[in-house]
C-alpha cells in the first residue's frame, strides 16, 4: 500500500540523509519526497511517499522516531487529507500550434507561465492523477513534451486534527479509511467534508 | 586548564564557568559525565586533545588498533552498564573504530566514540587523513555529531552521553575538527546540559494492554518467558524473577540474556534458538503463551518466522517500538522500559499452578539432559566442552567470561552456567570475531577486582591478538583460554553439515600461541589432555599476571544441537548417538 509520511525534522545539515537513509536500509523505494520550511522555526516539514506493507508502515514510523533529528511523524495512509503536487511542463509550440494547448490548459485549470517562440511552459497544481491527465492529453494531442518538472506530493490532513480543537468543535471521530492507523484516527480523525 | 579554575570537585570536575580550549572542554565534559577511563590511539587530528589529557583525572588505555579501542569501550560498558568511551584520530583511526561501533549498535551498548577531524577550513577537500566519518557511521550509530566550534563541544558531548544512555542504548560518535580542539570557549558544564530526554512518542504502556497481558498469563496452560538482553539493560532481573516465580512460568534465555536469570533457578530452562537445548526449543514450539521480555525475536532465536511457536499467543515487552511485529507478529505489545512495565504488570498476576506444564517439559528432557560430560570416559581427546565445564566448576561460575565468536562461544553458552548478570560478555548481534580479547581488557579495566577470562577460538584470537601488548602495558590480570582446533570451527561445521565436508579455506595454521604470549611477556601453557586441564586452569588463576592457556582440542567436534538456518525451531540436528570420535550416551 501507499504510505504518506509527514514529518517535522530539525533544519540541520545531514538530516535529509538520515531520513532517506532509513528507507534505503529497509530497501524501500521513495516515490516522492518534498522538504521545505514549516510553520515552526528551525523545523522543516517533509512529505515522504512510498509503497510498503501495512506492517512496514508502523515500523517505518517507529524507526523514524528513533532518529534524533525527527520530532514528529504522521502516517497519513488513506486518511482524509489534501494532497497537491506542482508540475512545470514545457511543451513545443509555435504561434500556429499554441491555441489547442491553451484550451487544454484552460480545461485543466492550469496556467501558462512562459511563452517562447517555439515552446511554452505550463504550471499546474493538483493531485497526481490530474497532472498525469494533462500530460496524457498533451502527448495524445501530438504535442512534444520537452521537459517535465514535478515537485512530488505535499500532503496535509484535512481539518483541525488536534484532539483539543476537536473537543472544542464537539465533532465526533470519523471512521478511518482502509489502512489508516486506527488509534491515530480515533484521536485525530474529525473532518470537514471535502470541497 | 586555566589558572582561574576553582578547586575542582572530588572527581576533578570543573564546576564553575571557565575559559578553556576545545581539547580541555572535551576532557572536562567527560569528567563531568563521570568518565574515568577511555580507550584510544593518538594521531595528528586528535593530538591537541591528547596534549590536554594529562591535566585531567582520566585513565587512557593505549590500544594497538582502534578496533580494539571500540571493543574495549564496549566490554567496559557491558561489564558495568556505564557508557564506554573510545578515542581515535581522523581517517583510518576513525574507520578502524567502525567494527566495534557496529558491534555495539547491534547489541544496544551505550558507547561514545570521540574522533579527531581535519580542520574545518579543509573539510571536504580530501585533506590528509580526512574521511567523512559521520557519513560512514550513519547506519551504525544511534546518532552522531560533527563539531567544528569549541563552544558547541560541551553541548554536543553531553547530548551524546544522553543519547547513548537513554531508551534503547547505543553508540554515538562525536567528530571534532582540529581547530575546534585548539580554539577556546567558555566551558559551563551545567549550561551545556541537553534538553530533557524525549522518550519515543510511540512509547506508552496502555492500561488495556496490561489487562490483556495479565488475562493471557492467568489463562495460559503452557506459558514460557523469553528473557533477552533487555532484562540486564533495564535492570529488570528481580521483576522477571518475580513474574516467573509468581506465575510458575519457565524462563528461556537468549544468548545475550544469559545471566539475567540465575542458571541454577529451577525455572531456568536454558538457552533457546539455533544452539539451544531441544527441550527449550520444544517448549517454545509447544507453548500457548510466550512472554518476550527485552528481546527482539532475532533469526538465530526463532528459526523461521512462519513456523515459530504457532500455538502461542505472544506478549512482547520492549523499549523500542520499531521492534514490535518486526520479526514475529505479537498479540499484545507493551512498549516501555521492561522493569517499569513489569512493575505495573506484577500486581495483576496472582499465584498460578504451573506444575503440569513444568512436568511435561521435564519429561521431554529425558536422556537429552544427560550431559554430565565429566562422567564421559576419557578417550584421550580434549573436548572444548570439558574446558568450559572446568572453567565454570573451578571459577565457581563467578568469573566474567568474555567470548569471541564461533563454536567456543556456543560451548561456553551451553556449559558455563551464568548465575549473575554481566558475567557473560559476547558479541551476539553482529557476531564479531576478534571481539573477546579487547572487550575483556575493557571489562577488566572496569572491574579490576573481578576474575576475567577470555574464551576465544584460534581464528578470532588472531584478529586482535596484538592487544596482548595492551594487557602487558596496562598490567592487567586477564586469563586467556584459546580453544584451538586448527579450524575456523563454526564455518567448518557448516561445511561439514551443508557443503559436503568441503573444508575450503577453513583449516587454519596458527602461530604457537604459547610463544606468542611469551614474546609479549605473558605466561602461557599448552594443554592437550583432560588430565592436564584442571591443573592448568588453577595455575593460570594463581599466576600473578596475565596467563594464556592454549587448549589443543578435538579438531572436528561440532556444536550440538543445531537448527540449520531456515529450519523450524524443532527441526534440530541432534547430538549423534555414537560420536565416531568418542563414545557418548545416545542422543545427548
Amino acid at each position: 500500500m501507499i504510505h504518506t509520511f509527514v514529518s517535522y525534522v530539525d533544519d540541520k545539515p545531514g538530516v535529509l540523509t538520515r531520513v532517506s537513509s532509513l528507507f534505503r536500509r529497509l530497501n524501500i523505494n521513495i516515490i516522492s519526497l518534498t522538504v521545505g520550511r514549516s510553520e515552526r522555526p528551525g523545523l522543516s516539514r517533509m512529505t515522504i511517499v512510498c509503497e510498503a506493507s501495512a506492517e512496514a508502515g508502523h515500523r517505518i514510523r517507529a524507526s523514524m522516531y528513533k532518529l534524533e533529528n525527527v520530532l514528529d511523524v504522521d502516517d497519513i495512509a488513506g486518511a482524509p487529507a489534501v494532497t497537491r503536487e506542482l508540475a512545470l511542463i514545457k511543451v513545443a509550440a509555435t504561434k500556429d500550434t499554441r491555441s489547442p494547448i491553451f484550451e487544454l490548459v484552460e480545461v485543466f485549470r492550469a496556467r501558462i507561465v512562459d511563452l517562447a517562440p517555439e515552446s511554452l511552459m505550463i504550471e499546474m497544481t493538483g493531485v497526481e492523477s490530474k497532472i498525469e491527465g494533462l500530460i496524457q492529453v498533451l502527448t495524445e494531442g501530438d504535442n512534444e513534451i520537452l521537459e517535465v518538472c514535478r515537485s512530488g506530493k505535499m500532503t496535509m490532513r484535512r481539518g483541525h486534527h488536534t484532539s483539543r480543537v476537536l473537543k472544542a468543535l464537539g465533532a465526533g471521530a470519523i471512521e478511518p479509511e482502509d489502512g489508516a492507523s486506527q488509534t491515530q484516527q480515533a484521536e485525530e480523525g474529525a473532518v470537514v467534508e471535502p470541497e | 586548564m586555566n589558572t582561574n579554575v576553582n578547586t575542582p570537585s572530588p572527581n576533578g570536575a570543573i564546576t564553575t564557568p571557565t575559559r578553556l580550549t576545545g581539547s580541555e572542554i572535551l576532557w572536562a565534559t567527560l569528567v563531568g559525565e563521570g568518565v574515568t577511563d577511555v580507550f584510544g590511539y593518538p594521531g595528528g587530528a586528535i593530538l591537541p586533545a591528547y596534549d590536554a589529557l594529562r591535566k585531567f583525572p582520566i585513565r587512557h588505555v593505549l590500544v594497538r588498533h582502534e578496533q580494539g579501542a571500540s571493543h574495549m569501550a564496549d566490554g567496559y560498558a557491558r561489564a558495568t552498564g556505564k557508557v564506554g568511551v573510545a578515542v581515535a584520530t581522523s581517517g583510518p583511526g576513525a574507520t578502524n573504530l567502525v567494527t566495534g561501533i557496529a558491534t555495539a549498535m547491534l547489541d544496544s551498548i551505550p558507547m561514545v566514540c570521540v574522533t579527531g577531524q581535519v580542520s574545518s577550513k579543509v573539510l571536504g577537500t580530501d585533506a590528509f587523513q580526512e574521511v567523512d566519518i559521520t557519513g560512514v557511521t550513519l547506519p551504525v550509530t544511534k546518532h552522531n555529531f560533527l563539531v567544528s566550534r569549541a563552544e558547541d563541544l560541551a553541548p554536543a558531548l553531553r547530548h551524546a552521553f544522553q543519547i547513548a544512555r537513554s531508551g534503547r542504548p547505543g553508540p554515538v560518535l562525536v567528530d571534532i575538527t582540529k581547530d575546534a580542539q585548539q580554539a577556546t570557549a567558555l566551558f559551563d558544564f551545567d549550561a551545556a546540559k541537553p534538553a530533557p530526554y524525549r522518550p519515543h512518542p510511540m512509547l506508552k504502556v496502555e492500561e488495556n494492554g496490561l489487562k490483556e497481558a495479565a488475562e493471557l498469563i492467568r489463562n495460559a496452560k503452557r506459558p514460557v518467558i523469553l528473557a533477552g538482553h533487555g532484562v540486564m539493560q533495564s535492570g529488570a532481573m528481580e521483576q522477571v524473577r518475580s513474574l516467573a516465580e509468581r506465575a510458575q512460568i519457565p524462563v528461556a534465555l537468549t544468548l545475550l540474556g544469559l545471566g539475567g536469570f540465575p542458571a541454577s533457578h529451577p525455572l531456568n530452562l536454558g538457552m533457546m534458538g539455533m544452539h539451544g537445548e531441544s527441550w527449550v526449543n520444544h517448549a517454545i514450539q509447544e507453548a500457548d503463551l510466550l512472554i518476550a521480555c527485552g528481546m527482539r525475536f532475532d533469526d538465530r532465536v526463532i528459526g523461521t518466522p512462519s513456523t515459530y511457536a504457532l500455538k502461542a499467543k505472544k506478549i512482547h515487552i520492549e523499549v523500542d517500538p520499531a521492534e514490535i511485529n518486526k520479526n514475529i507478529k505479537v498479540d499484545v505489545a507493551l512498549v516501555g522500559d521492561l522493569a517499569e512495565v513489569l512493575e505495573q504488570l506484577l500486581p495483576q498476576i496472582s499465584g498460578r499452578d504451573g506444575s503440569a506444564w513444568l512436568k511435561t517439559i521435564d519429561a521431554s528432557k529425558g536422556a537429552v539432559a544427560v550431559r554430565d560430560i565429566k562422567n564421559l570416559p576419557d578417550s584421550g581427546h580434549l573436548y572444548a566442552a570439558h574446558v568450559m565445564h572446568d572453567l565454570w566448576r573451578i571459577t565457581g561460575g563467578n568469573a566474567i567470561v568474555v567470548t569471541d565468536v564461533g563454536q567456543h562461544q556456543m560451548w561456553e553458552a551451553q556449559y558455563f552456567h551464568h548465575e549473575h548478570p554481566r558475567t557473560l560478555i559476547t558479541s551476539g548481534g553482529l557476531g564479531t570475531m576478534g571481539f573477546a580479547l579487547p572487550a575483556a581488557i575493557g571489562a577488566k579495566v572496569a572491574c579490576p577486582d573481578k576474575e576475567v577470562w577470555v574464551v576465544a577460538g584460534d581464528g578470532g584470537f588472531q584478529m586482535t591478538s596484538p592487544e596482548l601488548a595492551t594487557i602487558v602495558q596496562e598490567k592487567l590480570k586477564i586469563n586467556i583460554a584459546v580453544i584451538n582446533n586448527g579450524y575456523l570451527g563454526m564455518v567448518r561445521q557448516w561445511q561439514e553439515f551443508f557443503y559436503d565436508k568441503n573444508y575450503e579455506s577453513t583449516p587454519l595454521v596458527s602461530p604457537d600461541f604459547v610463544k606468542l604470549a611469551d614474546a609479549h611477556g605473558i605466561a602461557a601453557k599448552a594443554v592437550r589432555t583432560r588430565g592436564e586441564l584442571a591443573g592448568a586452569v588453577e595455575e593460570a588463576r594463581a599466576h600473578k599476571g596475565a596467563y594464556l592457556l592454549n587448549f589443543l582440542v578435538e579438531k572436528e567436534d561440532s556444536v550440538y544441537p543445531m537448527i540449520p538456518a531456515g529450519s523450524a525451531l524443532h527441526e534440530m540436528i541432534r547430538r549423534p548417538g555414537k560420536n565416531p570420535l568418542v563414545e557418548r550416551p545416545d542422543d545427548i
